[in-house]
């Protein structure tokens, strides 16, 4: 067992569009140790989705290397590739799209613990109930469609179903950007605690500055292609030395300051 | 501050009241949009601050029943569409033609509100596109909306609202698909647009901090009820309802403690 | 449940079902109603129809119950034209899956394929078939299917290079599923619709090819179908031509009520649609 998850080194990565490459990533390279969460900000179109993407295998790299807990992940093919990932999931945006729209809860749920050989079949119900509860779901939900509940249960569903196989590693893009405010700290509680509880390392990917603070220990800001500044959380936000560190800090609105109109606190 | 440019009483609206729940989407608001203030609507999704705006704007479904009423003391008649009330959607491509260059889709607003020639409405429109500071807005003007960035086709999208010169403009969740970075340029170009018009600008949003940043006044809505509306420094710092304050707790900016700090790691 | 009851309010729909479900019963009864074998002789040769109330629609050239052979024949026309459709639309929807799923060499191999099938017309397809193959009901199955299944290959690989890159395919990924579970139950279902839309036609147009393959004498000679039906009235067209007029009615009738159920059924799929 290595300390570090997750080692990329220098990932490189194009996209044709219209005749033209567009270099999507260009040399990144970063490291992730257990139990840690690693915050991706950004600009759209920084290419921190792309990278997002690769970490978990569901975009090839054009070169660079990956190692997923000491062992080469992008020498993994077919059936070895599928076992392996098991240990590292992800978590979409949107999660009415991350879930095939005639799911139901207990069916997308019973996916992974099939698929991973997690449980027999017979546990499968006990196992599912277990999983709701975890994130903070009633077992009554398990019947319903996906279409069916609001977009913060449905989140919650996602975060349920990547935990299913019991991951090492969850790549989180922008898992709580499309959520209602009140909701979206809920859910960060949530995977504070299961981080807590299971030591999962997360990737937070996202463009809010100030979420990624929330949650992440150390933040890498990403641009053009490239991770331009890395550091433990608190320095990279108190003193951004890049230029869109600078304005991803500057962007974030904040509530009137003055403290007197804040009796409340 | 003049006078009041709509009154808004007892306006109740529900969607397909043969639907499961015939669920009401606004009821009993009473509000008043004060001619060129920047009143900002607060709600999260269900809330009914996008109906609001429809109803505002006579852009509700059919079938959806508008009981109250809506009064223009403002205008001299009942709201135009597009002319008198310019509407900015979240999502850019919903207002824009695919087929059809940025440029022309302006000039046609300019054309068929002000009677002008194709010329005149080519100039007016560049000069347009110049004011929402989209870089060279002669090349623009040619541009196709899939040859722009997201935060350049709704800077597009502003540019056709205010084509018309409109009393009123609404930015329906306007900023919220946008990185923060674009984001937080976006609102200050609403901003400076307004008032070097005189125009009067009502700002849907989720995010009650970028709200307080520029609104005059904050109207916060609740499961289709107005909850309470004032004075941004009012609403902000002495909220009246609970509401209101759970919505300022659960901001996350980077005043807000880091969720990881609590768990001791 | 939902779709049925909107579609029985449409009045294409109602009257498509109508018509179908009235021509089923008719064809799943046959062998109850009319114990009688339809080839065999029952009175003396063109009766004309309601002369006689024991042939209501009179016989034929050699004395065999008109009414028999048209129930007897519906039989035929539908189940040929029922088969030839499933196997068309499972082959076509497997293929177009396949070719958009898999992407690639094996989407540009399979696409030219099923170029190759529709540069030839469908019935061409068909005739050099049953004529090399022999004409039995099997063959003639295949053989109609032969030119119906590249039109659900087409609209199934659309639907499926737009499914295979939404998040929920992804999803299925992350977690390890097998390609052919993803595409075959994740992705297929989401494709599927557009292709029973188009299924009613390619049932009209198979129960059109058959009848035609049976006029030519290419039909399985063992069953009465309409076309062999048309074929043998020509014979007598001036003297008796309830003979051609009577299968042929049907056969309008028929693929008139696959289309209005067509067009029913899009309507009630539409609706559904702007509602969710």
């Amino acid at each position: 067992m290595s300390e570090d998850i997750l080692v990329a080194t220098n990932l490189t990565k194009s996209f044709r569009r219209a005749g033209n490459r567009v270099v999507a990533l260009n040399g990144v390279s970063l490291t992730l140790k257990r139990g840690e969460t690693i915050g991706l900000v950004g600009p759209s179109g920084s290419g921190k989705s792309t990278l997002a993407r690769i970490l978990v295998r569901l975009i090839e790299p054009e070169s660079g290397a990956l190692a997923f807990d000491g062992v080469d992940l992008l020498a993994q093919r077919g059936a070895g590739l599928r076992r392996l990932r098991r240990r590292f999931q992800m978590v979409f945006q949107d999660p009415l799209a991350a879930f095939n729209p005639r799911a139901t809860v207990a069916g997308a749920l019973a996916d992974p613990l099939r698929v991973q050989k997690i449980v027999s079949e017979s546990e499968r119900p006990s196992e599912i109930v277990r999983l709701l509860n975890r994130v903070g779901l009633s077992s009554s939900l398990a019947d319903r469609g996906i279409g069916e509940i609001s977009g913060g249960q449905r989140q919650r569903v996602a975060i349920a179903r990547a935990l299913a196989s019991r991951p090492d590693l969850i790549v989180l893009d922008e898992a709580v950007s499309a959520l209602d405010v009140s909701i979206r700290g809920k859910i960060l509680d949530l995977l504070v605690d299961l981080q807590r509880q299971d030591g999962i390392a997360y990737v937070f990917v996202s463009h809010d500055i100030a979420v990624v603070r929330a949650v992440a220990h150390r933040i890498a800001i990403m641009d053009a292609g490239s991770i331009v500044e890395t550091g433990p959380t608190p320095s990279v936000v108190a003193a951004p030395r890049s230029a869109i560190g600078q304005s991803l800090v500057a962007a974030v609105p904040r509530l009137l300051t003055e403290q007197d109109l804040l009796p409340y606190e | 501050m003049s006078g009041v440019l709509a009154e808004i009483r007892g306006l109740a609206v529900s969607y397909d009241a043969s639907d499961a729940g015939g669920t009401a989407a606004l009821v009993d608001v009473d509000l008043e949009i004060v001619a060129g203030e920047r009143l900002a609507v607060i709600g999260e999704s269900g809330s009914g601050k996008s109906t609001l705006a429809l109803a505002l704007s006579g852009l509700l479904p059919t079938g959806a029943a508008l009981t109250g009423r809506i009064t223009w003391p403002g205008l001299a008649s009942q709201p135009r569409p597009g002319r008198d009330i310019g509407y900015v959607f979240q999502n850019p491509d919903a207002s824009l033609d695919p087929v059809m260059s940025i440029g022309k889709q302006i000039a046609e607003v300019v054309r068929f509100n002000f009677g002008m020639t194709w010329r005149d409405a080519e100039t007016h429109a560049i000069n347009l596109l110049g004011r929402v500071r989209l870089p060279d807005p002669s090349a623009i003007y040619r541009a196709y909306p899939h040859q722009l960035s997201g935060g350049q086709r709704q800077r597009a999208a502003v540019a056709a609202a205010i084509a018309a010169r409109p009393k009123l403009l609404i930015a329906d969740e306007a900023t919220s698909a946008l990185d923060s970075v674009v984001q937080a340029e976006l609102v200050r170009l609403l901003d400076e647009l307004v008032s070097t018009d005189g125009m009067t600008l009502l700002f849907i949003t989720h995010d009650i901090a970028l709200a307080s940043s520029f609104a005059d006044r904050i109207a916060v809505f609740q499961g289709g009820r107005l909850v309470e509306v004032g004075p941004t420094r009012r609403v902000i710092g002495m909220p009246a309802e609970a509401y209101t304050i759970g919505l300022l707790v659960s901001h996350i900016d980077l005043a807000t403690p880091p969720l990881i700090s609590r768990s001791g790691q | 449940m939902t779709v049925l009851s909107r579609l029985m309010r449409q009045p294409e729909g109602l009257f498509g079902v109508v018509i179908l479900s009235t021509l089923a019963i008719v064809a799943l009864s046959a062998p109850l109603v009319f114990p009688r074998d339809p080839l065999s002789i029952v009175a003396r040769p063109l009766i004309p129809p309601l002369s006689d109330w024991s042939v209501p629609l009179g016989t034929d050239r050699l004395g065999r119950d008109v009414l028999t052979a048209l129930v007897y024949g519906a039989r035929a026309s539908l189940s040929v034209g029922l088969a030839a459709a499933a196997t068309a639309v499972v082959v076509g929807s497997l293929v177009g899956t396949l070719a958009g799923f898999i992407g690639g060499i094996v989407d540009e191999v399979l696409m030219r394929v099923v170029d190759a099938f529709q540069i030839v017309p469908a019935f061409l397809l068909a005739l050099a078939l049953v004529s090399v193959a022999g004409p039995s009901l099997g063959v003639v199955v295949v053989a109609i299917a032969l030119g119906a299944w590249t039109g659900p290959a087409r609209l199934v690989r659309a639907e499926v290079l737009s499914i295979r890159e939404r998040d929920y395919v992804a999803a299925a990924r992350v977690i390890g599923m097998h390609p052919l579970e993803i595409a075959l139950a994740q992705v297929l279902p989401g494709a599927i619709a557009p292709v029973l839309a188009l299924s009613s036609v390619i049932v009209a147009a198979a129960i059109l090819v058959e009848a035609a393959l049976s006029f030519l004498g290419l039909g399985d000679p063992n069953t009465v179908t309409w076309g062999t039906m048309i074929a043998e009235g020509r014979t007598v067209l001036r003297t008796a031509p309830f003979l051609s007029i009577i299968p042929g009615v049907a056969l309008v009738v028929t693929v008139v009520g696959v289309y209005l159920l067509t067009d029913g059924l899009n309507e009630a799929l539409a609706r559904r649609r702007v509602k969710a």
